[in-house]
């Protein structure tokens, strides 16, 4: 990946928050980051650590209210999208932002052919004429590995399986050429030969198109595989974030090294107990004031309860959100 | 390690559990979902046997039939030396407290509107002479051993969070001392860093409690932490059965090398160098199996044969079994060793 080429996407200082009953919810906490071309981003974190909602809220697809997002920029190829109109709004996420979902049964519909979905955004974006559509719909789902793809396009989702349902929703995100590709825990619904499949299909794609792509998930082993670079989210807020290579051999947060050590291994040695993260993650009702991650952190001192730890840089590319330092005396 | 001569707990033998399919306007009987077709294991008294496959291979159907929570089609399931399928309702009530099951989804499988103690002391009322403070006490017992804070007793289910009311789930599986837990993938629906916990709870109450556990899970990884032996299912069949170390690290049967090739390690430098084995195409339809073996149509290896004769289980190394016709059984390799496995080797012979 080039280092220096400028980011297809910079979100700086991005504020969601949910107005609920019980309270505000702050979902997503001065999320910044960026995304240079043909680079892959692993975003990893528990449910409800904000990195679906981070994504949701940066292409404007929450329903509003309850969410509201507060502060923050959004540049794509330099023009702030949080800024335009609607309308813009929706030309941009059709045409130069995909994005695939995590089911792939409840994100297709279902009383339409699977063509007419796939044309759908190559008429409206792309302006094709509805011949012109439906050969590209058939180049497409040749591309995402569906045999027989000209007579697969008359068909409903209800006839594809599960892995191809999921192919399907990666050509309909890829109609349209897009600059950044947002994926949601895209093989989590799937089986483990399944998941094999779109992931190696993802990787051939990533070669021929070359383009952005920002993949959300909880599992660490999909991120090691297929990832560029990771960013780790905790209650909000980025906790770490570093070339994967690094992440995974000199992770710097506590969270990072805990999750690193509690998931158990398919090869190597086997511990006879695996190690634990007491307690759970916090829901947010107020802005962080503290370290989130303090009540459940093996090194949280004083300073953790005071101050919410900003990103520092830890090396090339790598930087935590924490107070704390490997061999360093704390108060 | 266990003693010399294990006591066999569970004996499966030809398990069948096919579910009609009626179609048409009377409703007729046009064929069948051959979900669990023709299984055969054992479990020995305190170990844990993983049970792991695909969605749809038909590993908690296994599990379900285990407890007689379905009418097994055939076959017969023998728990402590009574076989549960040949039991009237009378006397399978009299011994339900034996074994027992953990669900996946916590959420679904807590009633909202009994508070925590009522749950957990469901079995209790049910099944056992407890009244009042003796109840409460047996309640706050189990409460304390998975870990839940006697003070919510009183409270409902969706007051907790997953991991705790897997706990609440796992507290009323112990209530009545069974001797046998199946665990129909009770992590599934666990955040990663809430997994471990639950996992390890499992293990502690193993060791105190001496329990045995039919583990059913799809995470590979978790199961080689959990269990001492591991079932390989595809498609309603076992494509392997072997202790935990020698499948994960050799394992023999093609489906099972595929399933673990797919599986995600989270060490980029293991990832970039592993050799998969990309699988094609998608899992038929358990209403119409493949003829023959019922992985020939996905398998790399397969040949002619294949798509004609069944493979049956076949125990190829002592304590090995693998329904493969490429992978040779144990009688032609016999006399190539004459090792100390013989003898258990010939005991194991006799049994089948």
């Amino acid at each position: 990946m080039p280092d220096g080429a400028e980011p297809v996407l910079d979100v700086r200082g991005l504020k969601t928050v949910f107005r609920t009953r019980e309270g505000n919810v702050h979902a997503v906490n001065s999320v910044s980051f960026h995304l240079r071309p043909g680079e892959l981003l692993g975003v990893v974190g528990e449910s409800g650590s904000g990195k679906s909602v981070t994504m949701m809220s940066l292409i404007g697809l929450l329903p509003s209210p309850p969410a509201e997002v507060q502060a923050g920029q959004v540049l794509l190829d330099g023009r702030d999208i949080l800024q335009v109109s609607s309308t813009q709004l929706q030309s941009i996420r059709g045409a130069r932002i995909g994005f695939i979902f995590q089911d792939p049964m409840t994100s297709l519909n279902p009383v339409f052919t699977v063509g007419s979905q796939i044309m759908e955004p190559l008429r409206k974006h792309m302006g094709l004429t509805k011949a012109q559509a439906q050969v590209r719909a058939a180049e497409l789902l040749d591309l995402v590995g569906i045999p027989d793809a000209k007579k697969r396009l008359s068909g409903y989702p209800h006839q594809f399986s599960g892995g191809m349902r999921q192919r399907v929703m990666i050509a309909i995100a890829l109609a349209c050429d897009p600059r950044v590709l947002i994926a949601d825990e895209p093989t989590t619904a799937l089986d483990v030969t399944i998941q094999a499949q779109i992931l190696e299909l993802v990787r051939e794609l990533r070669q021929k198109l070359g383009m952005a792509i920002i993949w959300i998930t909880h599992d660490l082993g999909v991120i090691a595989g297929i990832a560029d670079r990771v960013m780790v989210m905790y209650a909000g807020q980025v906790v770490e974030q570093a070339p994967v290579k690094e992440l995974f051999t000199r992770p710097q947060h506590p969270y990072t090294r805990a999750l690193l050590k509690t998931i158990p291994h398919l090869a190597g040695p086997r511990s006879d107990r695996l190690q634990v993260i007491e307690g759970q993650p916090p829901i947010m009702m107020a802005a962080p004031a503290a370290c989130a991650f303090a009540p459940r952190c093996a090194h949280a001192f004083d300073r953790c309860l005071r101050e919410n730890p900003q990103r520092r840089p830890v090396g090339q590319g790598h930087d935590v959100a924490c107070h704390w330092e490997a061999g360093a005396a704390h108060a | 390690m266990r003693d010399a001569s294990p006591r066999k707990l569970v004996e499966v033998k030809n398990l069948k559990m096919h579910f009609a399919i009626n179609s048409g306007i009377l409703r007729r009987h046009t064929g069948d979902v051959k979900a669990v077709d023709g299984v055969s294991f054992d479990i020995y008294e305190g170990e844990t046997l993983g049970l792991v496959g695909e969605s749809g291979c038909g590993k908690s159907t296994v599990g379900r039939a285990l407890l007689r929570l379905y009418e097994a089609t055939s076959g017969s399931v023998v728990i402590d030396g009574t076989d549960i399928g040949r039991l009237g309702q009378k006397a399978l009530r009299r011994i339900r407290p034996k074994m027992q099951m953990v669900f996946q989804d916590p959420q679904a499988s807590l009633n909202p509107r009994m508070t925590v103690a009522a749950i957990i002391g469901e079995p209790l009322v049910e099944h056992t002479d407890l009244r009042g403070n003796a109840r409460l006490a047996r309640i706050h017992e189990l409460m304390d051993q998975v870990g839940l804070n006697r003070a919510f007793a009183g409270r409902f289910p969706h007051e907790f969070s997953g991991g705790q009311r897997q706990r609440i789930g796992i507290a009323r599986a112990l209530a009545l001392n069974p001797r046998f837990i199946v665990c129909d993938e009770p992590i599934a629906a666990l955040d990663v860093s809430i997994q471990a916990q639950v996992v390890n709870l499992l293990e502690d109450l193993q060791d105190r409690l001496g329990l045995t556990y039919l583990f059913i899970s799809h995470d590979l990884s978790m199961v080689r932490h959990i269990a001492d032996r591991v079932a390989v299912m595809y498609l309603g069949q076992i494509a392997e059965l072997s202790p935990r170390d020698a499948l994960y690290a050799d394992p023999l049967h093609p489906y099972a090398q595929a399933l673990l090739s797919a599986v995600p390690e989270p060490d980029p430098s293991v990832e970039s160098s592993r050799r998969r084995i990309i699988l094609k195409g998608d899992v038929p339809s358990p209403a119409n199996p493949p003829k023959g073996c019922n992985f020939c149509t996905r398998c790399p290896q397969a040949q002619p044969v294949c798509s004609d004769v069944k493979p049956p289980l076949l125990e190829v190394t002592p304590g090995r079994h693998v329904a493969c016709h490429f992978v040779p059984p144990i009688t032609a390799a016999a006399g190539s060793t004459g090792g100390p496995e013989a003898s258990e080797r010939n005991r194991q012979g006799e049994d089948r």
